[in-house]
Formats: structure tokens, C-alpha cells, sequence
């Protein structure tokens, strides 16, 4: 077998319309400003860079490594990309292997792939990044292991938003869908992390110079250790809790107004998110997700200015 | 390895080979989508989107069976969704026992679970039909002139045009790892998990190297002939009254569909 499919590739059909289309507008907000960033960063020179570092982590998905019981690990990529790119560039070529695993192999749909984009692409990168940028200037072996540790939470993150997608859908009940998923993947993820680690190593060892703490700088530190910690830090906090006590994110989903009917009906998708002029169709609750997104996003953008002002 | 062995499409000559690329993606992603508004249990709608496809497998002259035979690939999926079986509240079909507590199979849940599956059985056919009669190259021509944006269809271009050279890389890595794996008779070669899996690492370290020091002769071999930061083709899509009318077809065909499934 040539290409071995990783089970965080969600098909068509188990995702529903509202969820699918909210993943995909957080997607390519995130992409638009990772493409702006790039081509300022980057000359035309760094295209053919990134397409064949696109190329590279897809072939290298396919080395893999007996574990036990006929069943094999192998890399996934989103953290080494991350890190040897810079996060802008990775999450583009993470997102360029997504595409074509979807177009090319139907392993993940097409509907469905901006969820796939933004649990296995963006996510990956943000804590993969923030992590290992959050220890620059340290020694090699510190980098080491805090790469290792992003590259267990960057799988452990993707497992949990596919999860929480799945559940949203209406595809998985919460309460078998989260320890399963987490379960899974916290061995997966330490496939993950021995490979990255030991990759980065190799490459730390043989060519340093193309990990140059100098391109550092042009991508941004604080706001990426910001942004990967909170994330990291959302995976190691809900992770057990919702593993052990599921009613306990469902009820904490209530008290933050998330679900409003999450105890009644914990299948449906956002019910109470419609719009009441609208009635309660899929119309109405895609709208008012976007809506919801669109505010969100204010936020973060006010909250950024604010701390601009201040340094 | 043989430079086609990750391609999908097939040459024939028929009706959708033809067809505009764009065409071709657009009536995919609208075919699925649809899939996805379709309610729970719309069965005459279902049948209706797999005739549609059955039609666009005829169509395609690559076999009435041609998808069906490929589309099991999303099947372990469904794993995911089997508890929808009995967490759904309903009527019981039948119960049965599951270590120590009695689980029972609704109705609702059947009923749901069933129709994810159809879902993405129909979803996932057309997608493979898609790329078995449009060339990869032509696809992201399309994607292209549907407003994806240059930097991304660029770099899906040069991971299609590099991954049969790189695949190689591999297998060269893997091969050469398989041949210093020997072990005497009766006992194992290599360590443990943690150090085969370092082995894996390094050599994904050393298969990136290997990448990144092509990607600059590569860089440097475009620019001696004369690259400026844009890839050309000479395949210049236009659409033909063929184009518009099979799109039309299709979406009165899958409007019919949902009008179908919501009856």
C-alpha cells in the first residue's frame, strides 16, 4: 500500500451543511491573511520552495515504521512544517497536501475540507510554532523536547476538533466520540512526536543554517507563542475533563450560552443559534454561524489593537 | 516507479472527458452539497442522486460500475458514526447485550445512521468520477479560473508534478533501510518502537534535505528559462454551449433532487 490514511481525513456525508460551511469560513479567513503575509515575506523564489516542501510532506507521510500487531505509524507533518517554514508558509503547504489528498485520492471530502484544512492544517501550526518559537535562543535539547510536546498536542488538538465537529453534526454522540478520538490518537501522537523530533534533530545536526533564528522576527513572535499556548492550553484542559465527564462539557457549553439546549437535545446542531426572522432552517442557523464567526473575529482584532497600543 | 502510478484519470474518449473542467468541479461540489441538505431518510431522493450518477458513469464510458467498485474507501469511516445507532432516542429494533449493559438499536438511529452512509457513499463516487475524467493538471487549471487563489493552485501544482520524484526519494530510504535490517534466523532485527521510529525520523530529516536542496536547482533551472513567478498552459479553457448546457442539466437535476427529498 502506497499512502496510508490517516483517520483524521473526516469524507463527505459526516459532516452537516452549517458545520462544514463555518470550518470553511474560519479556513479562508485564515488562509487570506496567511497568503497576504507570504507574499510579503516571500519572493517568487519561495513558491517552488513551498511546493516542493508540499510534495516533500506527502511522501514523507508515506515512511512509516512497524509498531505492533500488523499496525504502522508515520508522520503527519503539520508541526516540522511549521517550524522548518515558518507558520504562514506551513499552513499553505499543509493546506496544498490536504487539497490534493482530498481531489486526487478521496481521502477526505470536498465539503468537508475546510474542516479537514483546519483541524490537521492551521491548528497543527499554530501550536507547532507557537511552542517552538515561545523557547528560541534556548538550548537545542529544550527545542527538542518542547517540539516533541507540540507535536503530541498538535495531533491531540486535531483529533479533538474532529471530534467536537463530529458531534456538532450530529454524527457522534459526545460522550464516546471525544474519549475514542483522544484515545486513538494520543498513540498516534506519539509516533507523531518521536518522528518530528527526531527529523528536526537531523536537520538541527546536518543543516542548522536553515533553521536561522533570523527569518524568526519577520513572522511574528508574541502573538504565535500566543495564540499556540491558548490552543495547546485549550487541548490539555478539556481533553481529560470531557474524556472523564462529558455531561461536564456539554454543562459548561451551557453556562458559556454556547448550546443553549445542549441537555435536551445534544444531537442537534446548534439549535438555539437561529435567527428568529428567519425560522428555524439550515439558512437561518448557517447565517447566524457566520454571524457569530464574524463577531468572534471582531473581538480578536479589537483585543490585538489593544495590546498594539500598549507595547 | 512508473511516473502514473498516483494519476486517477482515465483517457477515454467520451461526453464528460470533454466537458470544461470547471464545469466538471463546479456540478461535483454542487451535487455534494446537496447531498448534505438532503434530510434523514429521503430515500426517493437518494435513488434519484445515484441514478443521476449512474448516468454520469455511463456518460463518462468508463463502465456503469465504474465508481461503485472504488468507493469503499470512506467506509472505515463509519465507524465513527455507528454509535449513532443506539444513542439516538427512539423505538427499539432489537437489543442486545454489550459486556454488562443492554444496549438497544433505535429506529432514529438506524434511520440516521443509514443516511449519513448514503451520504457519503453518493458524495464520495462523484468525487471519484471527477478526477477519473478530468486531468489533474486541467483541475487546477480550473480551480484557478474559479478564483482560487495563484500562490495555492501553484503549490498544488508543483506537489503533483514533484511527488512521483520524491515518492522515488522514498522508496530509495525505504529499500536501503530494509536491506540493513538483517537479523539472524529466530531473532528480531532493529529496537524497540521508540528507536525504529527515531529511524523513521531521521530519515524523513534527510528526505527533507534532500527535497530542499532539490527545490533550489529546481528554482534555479525555472529561472534559466526565463521564470517570472507564473506558470503557463497552453490548454485555454473556454466554455462551448455543450459546457453551459450540461451545468444547466445538472443543477435542474439536482434541484429535483431536493425538491424530492422534501416532498
Amino acid at each position: 500500500m502506497l499512502y496510508a490514511p490517516v483517520p483524521l481525513h473526516i469524507p463527505d456525508g459526516f459532516l452537516n451543511l452549517a458545520v462544514s460551511l463555518i470550518c470553511w469560513v474560519i479556513t479562508v479567513i485564515t488562509l487570506g491573511i496567511a497568503i497576504s503575509k507570504t507574499n510579503k515575506l516571500l519572493g517568487e523564489k519561495q513558491i517552488p520552495l513551498m511546493g516542493v516542501m508540499a510534495a516533500f510532506i506527502f511522501a514523507a507521510q508515506m515512511i512509516n515504521f512497524p509498531v505492533a500487531g500488523g499496525t504502522s505509524g508515520h508522520l503527519l507533518g503539520g508541526v516540522l512544517a511549521a517550524i522548518v517554514l515558518g507558520p504562514w508558509a506551513g499552513m499553505l503547504v499543509m493546506t496544498a497536501v490536504i487539497a490534493v489528498q482530498a481531489l486526487l485520492f478521496q481521502d477526505g471530502g470536498l465539503l468537508v475540507m475546510g474542516a479537514n484544512i483546519l483541524n490537521m492544517g492551521l491548528v497543527t501550526a499554530a501550536i507547532g510554532y507557537g511552542l517552538y518559537r515561545s523557547v528560541a535562543g534556548q538550548s537545542k535539547t529544550v527545542k527538542l523536547a518542547v517540539t516533541g510536546v507540540a507535536a503530541w498536542l498538535s495531533v491531540m488538538a486535531g483529533a479533538l476538533f474532529t471530534a467536537l465537529q463530529l458531534w456538532l453534526s450530529g454524527t457522534s454522540p459526545l460522550e464516546i466520540v471525544i474519549p475514542a478520538m483522544l484515545g486513538v490518537h494520543a498513540l498516534i501522537g506519539l509516533g507523531e512526536a518521536l518522528i518530528t523530533v527526531a527529523a528536526l534533530s537531523f536537520i538541527l545536526q546536518t543543516r542548522p543554517d536553515i533553521l536561522g533564528e533570523g527569518s524568526d522576527s519577520a513572522n511574528g513572535g508574541r502573538g504565535w507563542i500566543f495564540a499556540g499556548g491558548l490552543i495547546a492550553l485549550a487541548v490539555v484542559l478539556i481533553s481529560p475533563f470531557a474524556s472523564g465527564d462529558p455531561d461536564g462539557l456539554e454543562r459548561v457549553a451551557e453556562n458559556l450560552g454556547f448550546l443553549g439546549a445542549g441537555l435536551d437535545a445534544p444531537y442537534q446542531a446548534i439549535p438555539d443559534y437561529t435567527l428568529p426572522f428567519l425560522g428555524e432552517t439550515a439558512f437561518s442557523t448557517i447565517l447566524a454561524g457566520v454571524i457569530g464567526i464574524i463577531v468572534v473575529g471582531l473581538v480578536i482584532v479589537l483585543i490585538g489593537r489593544g495590546m498594539k497600543a500598549k507595547s | 516507479m512508473h511516473f502514473d502510478a498516483f494519476d486517477r484519470y482515465h483517457e477515454k474518449e467520451s461526453f464528460l472527458h470533454c466537458l470544461d473542467p470547471r464545469v466538471k468541479a463546479v456540478v461535483t461540489v454542487i451535487f455534494i452539497v446537496s447531498n448534505a441538505l438532503l434530510p434523514d431518510g429521503a430515500w426517493f431522493a437518494f435513488v434519484f442522486g445515484w441514478l443521476f450518477l449512474i448516468a454520469a458513469n455511463l456518460l463518462s464510458r468508463l463502465g456503469i460500475g465504474f465508481t461503485l467498485k472504488r468507493s469503499i474507501i470512506a467506509l472505515p469511516f463509519a465507524l465513527i458514526a455507528i454509535t449513532v445507532l443506539i444513542s439516538i432516542p427512539g423505538e427499539p429494533l432489537f437489543t442486545f447485550q454489550f459486556f454488562s449493559s443492554q444496549l438497544a438499536v433505535t429506529d432514529a438511529g438506524a434511520l440516521r445512521f443509514v443516511s449519513i452512509l448514503i451520504r457519503s457513499w453518493l458524495s464520495v463516487q462523484m468525487a471519484i468520477l471527477l478526477v477519473a475524467v478530468t486531468r489533474f493538471p486541467d483541475l487546477i487549471h480550473a480551480l484557478e479560473h474559479l478564483y482560487v487563489p495563484a500562490i495555492l493552485t501553484t503549490i498544488i501544482a508543483f506537489l503533483y508534478r514533484y511527488l512521483f520524484v520524491l515518492t522515488d526519494e522514498v522508496f530509495r530510504l525505504i529499500r536501503a533501510r530494509e536491506s540493513r535490517s538483517g537479523a539472524a534466523p529466530g531473532s528480531r532485527s532493529g529496537g524497540g518502537v521508540v528507536w525504529r521510529a527515531k529511524v523513521a525520523g531521521n530519515m524523513a530529516g534527510q528526505l527533507f534535505l534532500r527535497s530542499y536542496e532539490r527545490s533550489d536547482r529546481i528554482y534555479h533551472a525555472m529561472v534559466a528559462r526565463g521564470y517570472a513567478g507564473h506558470l503557463y498552459t497552453l490548454n485555454p479553457h473556454e466554455m462551448k454551449s455543450a459546457d453551459y448546457f450540461a451545468t444547466a442539466f445538472a443543477v435542474v437535476i439536482i434541484s429535483l433532487t431536493q425538491v424530492l427529498g422534501r416532498l
